[in-house]
């Protein structure tokens, strides 16, 4: 069985020290052990970010794209291999910025496919422009005099685009994201996981201390996962308590359910040497 | 009058059925036993604007059509005014002179026979609906060529599968009051052509788009993902058309980036992918094209040409898009790119490239045009005995087993590392859009990197040597050597018949792969032939150019053409002849 050990690679993080990441790192990991899910079976798929490169130190098949693109990218794959488990991990400007159409529709399409968004509210690798889901008025080396626009707001779009399961973790809650994690694997349908995640150097105002003071858990409030309404109105609260956890969970077929041709087994197990084009052949004729 | 060749066309409105009728006709000659090209054209317009289909069918083989109309068909006055020149000596137009009347001088040409035909009244006689004119008109086509009328009506049931059974009657009925209507008045009498109905073995009517599908299909493509674009769109079409006959899967996507992207996880995963668009789509995917290359994933694009630059000429024809899809994206690596010239060529090519892509890891491009890819052809039912799949260099499972430490980019002699894909285990490894060492882990080193660059190349280098030489039609000893890519193949060929019968001896050189580039051939032709000449659908002789930077040779004589419109024969030919 896998045991953290396992999950190890001959690389180390190089985030910066007290970022965000690691947390995550550490959850996914974990989720993977508690899930018991053989790392040859899983596949990390990622954007470019600080976050997004992930996938090199997690020792299950990776593949660390270009910016934006994790999801389509791991959509591909999922649908080449309906046995695989996949997950994606990019920053908030790969989903919600360049990525966000790919975002908006790999909700609709609900594929099995976790997707966790390490939400820092600041572009990293770059180091520290604004992001998509900067706070209004927030000043970075692209907005010094403060971001003019609304931030977008990402567990309403993705109640709006018809995602299954929507939550949000905090890095600083570890346990609590492990868990969302794992349910959003066992979830069968598309999972957003948006990690509120620290950027220790590039963003002073939503520090550790910032979300601290504000988060609450969802699961301790009687919260009903299942109504669409309520988890759009839970969506609406940021500015003075924020809440993390499971804000809407809903079953309906995923995108393979619809697929027939997979139905037995996935393209990648079908045989293509001899087909047979006979037929088709006739038709043009 | 010449008998057993016919070039046949229909004008009208868009929106008024003009591609159904024109495919209708040309079904008919093919399920003649003629050989059968034929091309439509039209404006980026759903309704209104002027729409045309033109089909040649002769006893022999025919590689592209004709400048020259024998029979016109207009469905209104437009057609006439644009195309009467086309007409050749002794030829007719059949239209409504109800609704257009004319007179042999009105429209200045007296060497051709006016048909009126009441094809409104014939329509609303036969179920009463106007748009059947285009039936009625069918029926007379077919009248004046002495053909079978029950050809016709069995490829009218055929290609009308799936509509009102009444709808399908009433189209029947409408064809056989336009044959009656010729017959009756003996019309045809002087209209000298006439096509027979030659036996033997039935053939495709295809275009290169399906031709490139089936090749797909054939070649075990197992998900194909495409946003819509003119003219790649009729492979998005025939691939969805065959979802669940051949448990393929098709999606189309929210645009062209997340097509190749999709392509490229699912090349990655293991399964054989393929994603088709035109220049403006191609755009978009030039920088997952390096992805693809940097994680030497096999992927197969085809990029169906238009005149461009940007949305440029929707419908229309060009081959302007070689150098980019040479150069497209950052950085150096290799790539293939193929140019298909017929519907053979799409056939087998588009197998070949799925091979290829595996075998090299890497990206495949096939170059197609709308030129190719719209307008069908008959063709022998493609022969499949020497097909083959070549999935390259793929660990098994036991080998992997076996293996101490699996480096997915090992370096190799050839370049060429064996792959292993997800769920096997013991092949782990990262993908990465970044450099990275031989495990695919992340490398910023000088050394990694040049020998990563130097292996990508290796693997090139060996294509070089594998990929088949250039294709020479026509004798080796000749006056002059003709050299061209994609389309251009079927008016060349013809040009060389033209030039045939004035005793002009040619050859062509046609280069179907051009990315690994066949340098030594080309060369050879400089050494050994008196004139070249190069034919291309563009403006700046980008092949020719391409020759240059490969050969150091110039081409002097260069026929270029690239007004959103396709070679004729005709015009090759008479280029040719100056030249000489
Ligand atoms: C097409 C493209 N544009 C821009 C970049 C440069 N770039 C790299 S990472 C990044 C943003 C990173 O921010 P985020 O996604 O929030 O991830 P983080 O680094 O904060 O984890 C950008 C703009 C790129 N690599 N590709």
């Amino acid at each position: 069985m896998v045991e953290l050990a396992d999950l190890k690679t001959v690389g180390q993080p190089n985030w910066c020290p007290g970022c965000g990441n690691f947390a995550i790192w550490h959850a996914l990991k974990s989720a993977i052990v508690e899930l018991r899910l053989e790392p040859h079976n899983v596949v990390i798929f990622s954007g470019i970010g600080c976050s997004s490169k992930m996938p090199h130190w997690v020792n299950t098949y990776g593949f660390h794209g270009i910016h934006g693109r994790p999801l389509p990218i791991a959509t591909g794959a999922r649908l080449a291999n309906n046995n695989l488990t996949v997950i994606a991990v990019g920053g908030d400007g790969d989903g919600y910025g360049i990525g966000i159409g790919h975002f908006i529709h790999a909700m609709r399409r609900n594929l099995n496919i976790t997707y966790i968004v390490t939400n820092n509210q600041v572009y990293g690798l770059t180091t520290g422009q604004t992001s998509p889901t900067s706070d209004k008025g927030f000043t970075t080396k692209s907005t010094p005099t403060g971001v003019i626009e609304m931030p977008i707001n990402p567990i309403a779009l993705a109640i709006a685009s018809e995602a299954t399961y929507i939550s949000r973790g905090f890095s600083k809650e570890m346990k609590h994201l492990t868990k969302l994690i794992v349910d959003g694997v066992r979830h069968e349908g598309f999972a957003l996981i948006d990690v509120l995640q620290p950027c220790v150097t590039f963003n002073r105002k939503n520090t550790y201390e910032w979300f601290s003071e504000r988060v609450y858990k969802l699961e301790e409030t009687g919260y009903d996962v299942t109504n669409k309404q309520a988890a759009f109105l839970k969506s609406l609260e940021w500015n003075g308590r924020i809440p993390i956890g499971l804000f809407y969970r809903e079953i309906r077929p995923t995108y393979e359910d619809e697929l027939p041709q997979i139905a037995e087994a996935p393209l990648v197990r079908q045989r293509i040497e001899e087909i047979n084009i006979t037929a088709l052949m006739d038709e043009f004729v | 009058m010449e008998n057993n060749s016919l070039s046949w066309k229909i004008g009208g409105e868009a929106g008024y059925g003009i591609m159904t009728t024109g495919f209708i006709f040309a079904k008919a000659c093919s399920r003649a036993g003629l050989h059968v090209f034929d091309h439509a054209e039209y404006p980026s317009l759903i309704r209104g604007g002027h729409n045309t289909y033109q089909v040649r069918a002769e006893v022999e083989e025919v590689f592209s059509h004709v400048k020259h109309v024998d029979l016109l068909v207009a469905l209104n006055k437009e057609t006439i005014d644009r195309h009467k020149e086309e007409l050749a000596p002794g030829g007719g137009i059949i239209y409504d002179g109800g609704k257009t009347p004319l007179s042999e001088e009105g429209l200045g040409r007296e060497d051709v026979k006016l048909n009126s035909i009441p094809l409104l009244r014939l329509a609303e006689e036969s179920g009463g609906r106007r748009i059947m004119i285009n039936s009625v008109a069918l029926g007379a086509s077919v009248a004046f060529i002495n053909f079978d009328f029950e050809m016709l009506s069995s490829v009218i049931r055929d290609v009308y599968r799936g509509k009102a059974k009444e709808t399908i009657e009433f189209n029947i009925k409408a064809a056989r009051l336009g044959y009656n209507y010729v017959k009756s008045k003996g019309m045809e009498e002087d209209f000298g052509r006439r096509l027979p109905k030659v036996g033997g073995k039935k053939r495709m009517l295809l275009t290169g788009n399906e031709a490139t599908g089936l090749g797909a299909i054939k070649a075990g493509c197992k998900f194909y993902v495409a946003y819509p674009m003119t003219p790649a769109s009729s492979i998005l079409h025939l691939m969805a058309a065959q979802e669940r006959n051949f448990s393929l899967v098709v999606k189309h996507p929210e645009d062209e980036i997340a097509s190749i992207n999709m392509a490229i996880g699912a090349g990655f995963a293991g399964v054989r992918a393929m994603t088709a668009t035109s220049g403006g789509g191609f755009s978009l995917m030039t920088e997952a094209l390096g992805l693809a290359a940097m994680t030497e994933t096999p992927v197969v694009i085809v990029v169906c040409q238009r005149p461009g630059p940007s949305t440029g000429l929707a419908t229309r024809t060009e081959q302007g898009d070689l150098k980019f899809v040479l150069h497209a994206s950052h950085g150096d690596f290799p790539r293939f790119v193929i140019a298909p010239g017929d519907v053979e060529d799409c056939f087998y090519k588009t197998i070949e490239a799925f091979n290829l892509a595996e075998r090299y890891q890497c990206p495949v491009i096939l170059i197609l045009d709308k030129f190719l890819s719209e307008s069908h052809k008959t063709a022998e039912k493609f022969d499949v005995s020497g097909v083959k799949t070549d999935r390259g260099l793929l660990f098994s499972d036991e080998e992997l087993e076996r293996i101490e430490e699996f480096k997915r980019y090992e370096f190799t002699e050839t370049g060429i590392s064996p792959r292993a894909i997800p769920s096997q285990r013991g092949g782990i490894f990262t993908a990465t859009g970044n450099e990275h060492d031989e495990t695919g882990y992340l490398s910023e080193d000088k050394t990694v990197r040049t020998k990563m660059m130097d292996k990508r190349f290796r693997k090139f280098e060996q294509a070089e040597r594998e990929i088949p030489e250039p294709k020479l039609f026509g004798p080796k000893e000749v006056e002059v050597t003709i050299i061209g890519w994609g389309s251009t193949k079927g008016p060349i060929r013809e040009a060389m018949k033209l030039l045939d019968r004035d005793g002009i001896k040619a050859n062509f050189l046609q280069i179907i792969y051009i990315s690994p580039f066949p340098k030594n051939t080309v060369s050879e032709i400089f050494e050994t032939s008196k004139r070249i000449v190069i034919v291309e659908n563009n403006k700046t002789a980008q092949l020719a150019s391409l020759i240059k930077e490969k050969t150091g040779k110039e081409i002097e004589h260069k026929i270029l053409k690239y007004d959103g419109r396709q070679f004729f024969p005709t015009d090759i030919y008479q280029r040719v002849k100056e030249v000489l």
